[in-house]
């Protein structure tokens, strides 16, 4: 199939749209739009961030998965109480894949549950004694940890239990970082606002703890990577590449991070910026208090892994610009050699994407290293500011979704068909039964990394074997097939 | 009366930021922006205007302050 034109594209989202009733699909229309390159402001084709319609398929999370389950769970030697039912902690416990280096249970805490298991007797009479014992037994049998995050669930908002109150009492006893995270789920529209809750927490109660401490020893070559979350891996591999080129990382945020590094990012000379969703807050607050610049970078794919070292670099002197063009002459022979055993394969495939936070527009340029088109793209929990930097990655006349329903994204893939479906793993199933090859997109689909030039590499083979895959020409039952071989089958004794 | 951080984009421009309306604009004009006498009514790049209270010198960028909407 051609790419679409404008009106094609137009004529389908109209087609999609047809099935709701008149209010919603006045809502609807809204959120979804054709690119259009030319168009500086995405306010002017899509509107995002907005509360999604009752009764539709929404694949959004809330606030209590943006804090716990993104910008806290990762911080490896804290440990993180998921203040409330049992549930939330347990049911996504260990499911974002970050890894991290430790033993887990003495000095490293990511893949554990801490809840405080709220009854209904805690509801009632409120949860602050149990949250304070919680506190003490932690301290008592996990004295290794370096800190404490009280993840609120939904019913500690309710009830109005005060823990900031205990979170003081007790970091005055032990001695400890303790913060109160407000994230209750049922705040905001999306989980985008339990990344900003989080952030608020982070600069309020953990940011400022060593202003006026310069015993860290500095360089001028000192940076943060902020927004990477070490998913398969991901933080590891790009971080091996600033260091190659002459950077010292001080920190990671928070993929394989510690409370330890995050206190000493004020330290450093520029903060790079890979998810620009859920950190840019704290980035933004760092260069009004610091005055440290920040940038965004996207280590998806040569192109732009080439383009983010030179952007990076050209912050720095002379060293640092010669170290980044080391850097890429050194990966030259092993990426084009990637490309060289993949782009026949996958060659004028195209992609529908439907993810969250940075992915939507970042990954856009590893596809097309390898030659493959993206198609349609949309953001889960999106804002405008991510939107006006998708407008320019995305060909003309491609669909935006935003918050996309379940219902509109499989008739946009049945009547677009693309060759690779990327999303998260609610949507797995549902393509592959369909019979569209899917990648799960949120966790790299259990493999990774796919940052840097050697993530760049697991990509190509990932996309290629999921594209490729000789199970996709035999979806349809052998009786239902209408070219059924002349010759009858023999039978096997 | 939201509260704006103002910052320098790459190219010199100054961005106007509002973290609750994800509103992320650059400045066309400010109506003083003198060494002895800052601030006053600003135009935004989409066409709104917003006030800042007047300072007597340039403020430090970046920086968050009160505008007032027009």
């Amino acid at each position: 199939m051609a790419a679409m034109t404008r009106e094609e594209t137009e004529a389908l989202i109209q087609e999609v749209l047809e099935i709701y009733p008149e209010k919603s699909r006045k809502d609807r229309a809204k959120h979804l739009a054709i690119n259009d390159q030319s168009l500086e402001k995405s306010n002017k084709c899509i509107t995002s961030n907005r509360k999604s319609l009752p009764g539709v398929m929404t694949i959004r999370g809330c606030a209590y998965a943006g804090s716990k389950g993104v910008v806290w769970g990762p911080i490896k030697d804290m440990i993180h109480i998921s203040h409330g039912p049992v549930g939330c902690g347990q049911y996504s416990r260990a499911g974002r894949r970050n890894y991290y280096v430790g033993t887990t249970g003495v000095n490293t805490f990511g893949t554990m549950n801490f809840t405080s298991d709220f009854t209904e007797k805690d509801i009632v009479f409120g949860g602050d004694k149990k949250l304070a014992k919680l506190i003490d037994e932690i301290e008592v049998l996990f004295p290794l940890n370096k800190g404490i995050s009280v993840q609120s669930e939904c019913p500690i908002g309710l009830i109005g239990d005060d823990i900031e109150a205990v979170s003081k009492q007790k970091t005055k006893e032990h001695g400890k970082t303790i913060v109160p995270v407000r994230c209750e789920g049922f705040r905001g529209v999306s989980q985008s606002l339990g990344h900003h809750i989080a952030n608020d927490a982070i600069r309020d109660w953990v940011l400022d703890k060593r202003d006026g401490d310069d015993s860290f020893p500095t360089t001028p070559y000192d940076v943060a990577v902020i927004g990477d979350y070490n998913i398969g891996g991901d933080a590891w591999a790009s971080r091996t590449l600033l260091e190659e080129m002459g950077l010292r990382v001080v920190a990671q945020w928070s993929g394989d991070g510690t409370i330890a590094e995050i206190e000493n990012t004020p330290k450093v000379k520029l903060n790079l910026i890979h998810c620009y969703r859920s950190m840019n807050y704290i980035a933004r607050h760092m260069e009004e208090k610091y005055s440290i610049p920040w940038i965004e970078y996207n280590f998806f794919g040569p192109t732009k892994i080439a383009e983010s070292l030179r952007r990076i670099a050209s912050y720095f002197d002379e060293t640092i610009k010669e170290g980044a063009e080391r850097v890429i002459a050194r990966y030259e022979s092993e990426y084009n050699a990637v490309i060289a055993k993949y782009k026949p394969r996958l060659e004028g495939k195209r992609v529908m994407l439907y993810i969250g936070g940075l992915r939507p527009r970042h990954v856009i340029g590893a596809y097309e290293d390898l030659g493959m088109e993206v198609v349609g793209t949309g953001y889960e929990f999106g804002h405008n500011d991510d939107y006006d930097r998708t407008i320019k990655e995305m060909g003309n006349a491609t669909l935006l979704y935003d918050d996309v329903t379940g219902y509109e994204f499989e008739e946009f893939v049945k009547k677009v068909q693309p060759d690779l479906v990327g999303s998260g793993v609610k949507e797995k199933y549902i393509f592959q039964k369909m019979g569209v090859p899917f990648r799960q997109m949120h966790s790299w689909d259990y493999s990774g990394p796919y940052h840097g030039y050697d993530g760049f590499a697991i990509f190509a083979r990932d996309m290629d074997m999921t594209i490729n895959n000789p199970c996709w020409k035999n979806i349809k039952a052998p009786w239902k097939t209408e070219t059924t071989s002349a010759e009858p089958e023999k039978a096997v004794a | 009366m939201p509260s704006v951080m103002l910052r320098k984009r790459e190219d010199g421009k100054l961005l106007f930021y509002v973290a609750k309306k994800d509103l992320e604009e650059t400045i066309e004009s400010l109506e003083f922006d003198s060494p002895d006498k800052w601030g006053g009514e600003v135009v935004l790049g989409d066409g709104s205007r917003y006030y800042f209270d007047i300072l007597d010198a340039p403020p430090k960028i970046p920086l968050t302050l009160q505008a007032k909407r027009l």
